[in-house]
């Protein structure tokens, strides 16, 4: 197999692309991509702070990579999600990664926001532990960019995690979820920050391609309780309908965006009104973090 | 040779020089859900990978839940 580019010999073939790329022009066509979704949803600027959620794992520190190459000014937010071993690692990973480049990384323990570690937060609530989890992470990262003065939170959703996430919306008709997906969120209330996925035209093997061969250290072991969600069911499925015809995720994502996401919008605006406890962003009268957090510490004295 | 997987971390051993093609095809694995790596350098499907040589089979599925990865 030979470059599209050079007709040096390929290391990667894009079946969805009908190419194949030897390691520089790989790295380039990865680059370009990310340059073509930040430009496409003017995700954000060189004058701005970008505050880069990462995970140790590799779609997070790929995007850090390519936002410090191309001279974006990025701090790094690692949420310590207290999740054993898993934890541990992958945020060594986040820091080895930070101090070889030299750029900042803000590290936010979720033991001593919500007052317990995610397995403890889902055998209090009796929850799937993705549940406390991606909401205490949303919260986060959003009160960590307030307090920083920064107007953005840049997270490594890829292309699959994307289409995995609109999959289970559409197999549950969830039409409130529908409209909230997209490569970038508008801020819609000044103490909401803007949430932009730079990284959504790219296939998760396209962010480990990147990552290995920029030589990246990050943790290939998963969380222990991926297992059995439902999303990497998700994943399963629509990576099947990719072997049989490639292509497929890519057309139902960008489909989704560009021609059905828009009839999903609702017309109403929803109120938003400040929590009454700590000041971030509700539907209600008390957040759902705080929420989570009262029964936390109901639980975990008692 | 020797097939490296993950997640768990095992070995499987497939003998005779094969192309990458049919060795993922003989584990029954689709191969848009993993990179194969041969040392340094990854290595596309077409490509031979002879009786001596290790490669692994490197996931890249990741996630469960929602938000930063
Ligand atoms: S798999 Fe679930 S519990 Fe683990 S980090 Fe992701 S969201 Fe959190
Ligand atoms: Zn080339
Ligand atoms: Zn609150």
């Amino acid at each position: 197999m030979k470059c599209r580019k050079c007709g040096e010999p390929a290391v990667l073939e894009l079946r969805r692309h009908n190419a194949a790329f030897c390691a520089p022009d790989f790295l380039e066509f990865f680059r370009n991509q990310v340059r073509e979704a930040i430009r496409k949803h003017r995700m954000f600027t060189r004058d701005e702070t970008v505050l880069v959620a990462v995970s140790g794992g590799k779609d997070s520190l790929a995007l850090w990579d390519v936002l410090i190459d191309d001279g974006y000014r990025t701090t790094g937010l690692y949420l310590d999600l207290g999740i054993f071993e898993y934890s541990v690692e992958s945020k060594a990973k986040c820091e080895k990664f930070a101090a070889a480049r030299g750029v900042p990384l803000t590290v936010s323990a979720v033991r001593d926001e919500v007052g317990a570690p995610v397995p403890v937060i889902k055998d209090v609530t009796r929850r799937p532990p993705c549940s406390g989890c991606g909401l205490s992470k949303r919260y986060l990262m959003n009160k960590v960019a307030l307090e920083q003065g920064m107007l953005v939170v840049a997270t490594g959703h890829n292309l699959d995690d994307e289409a995995a996430t609109l999959f289970g919306s559409v197999m549950h008709w969830r039409t409130d979820a529908l409209p909230r997906q997209s490569p970038a969120l508008a801020s819609t209330h000044p103490k909401l920050v803007r949430r932009v996925k730079p990284l959504y035209r790219l296939s998760e093997r396209e962010t480990a391609a990147f990552a290995f061969l920029r030589k990246i250290d990050y943790i290939v072991e998963e969380c222990p309780f991926a297992k059995g969600a439902t999303s990497i069911t998700h994943k399963e499925i629509l990576s099947r309908m990719e072997d049989a015809s490639p292509g497929a995720k890519h057309n139902f994502l960008f489909g989704f965006l560009d021609r059905a996401r828009p009839a999903f919008e609702r017309a109403e605006a929803l109120v938003l009104n400040e929590c009454a406890r700590c000041g971030q962003v509700t539907t209600g009268t008390i957040c759902a973090f705080c929420k989570l957090a009262d029964q936390v510490k109901r639980r975990v004295v008692s | 040779m020797k097939v490296i997987l993950r997640n768990p971390r095992r070995e499987v051993d497939v003998a005779g020089n094969r192309r990458v093609k049919e060795i993922l095809r003989e584990l029954d694995i689709i191969p848009e859900t993993v990179l194969v790596i041969c040392g340094d350098d990854l290595v596309t499907a077409d490509q031979v990978v002879r009786e001596g040589d290790t490669i692994e089979l490197r996931p890249v599925m990741s996630g469960g839940g929602a938000s930063s990865r």
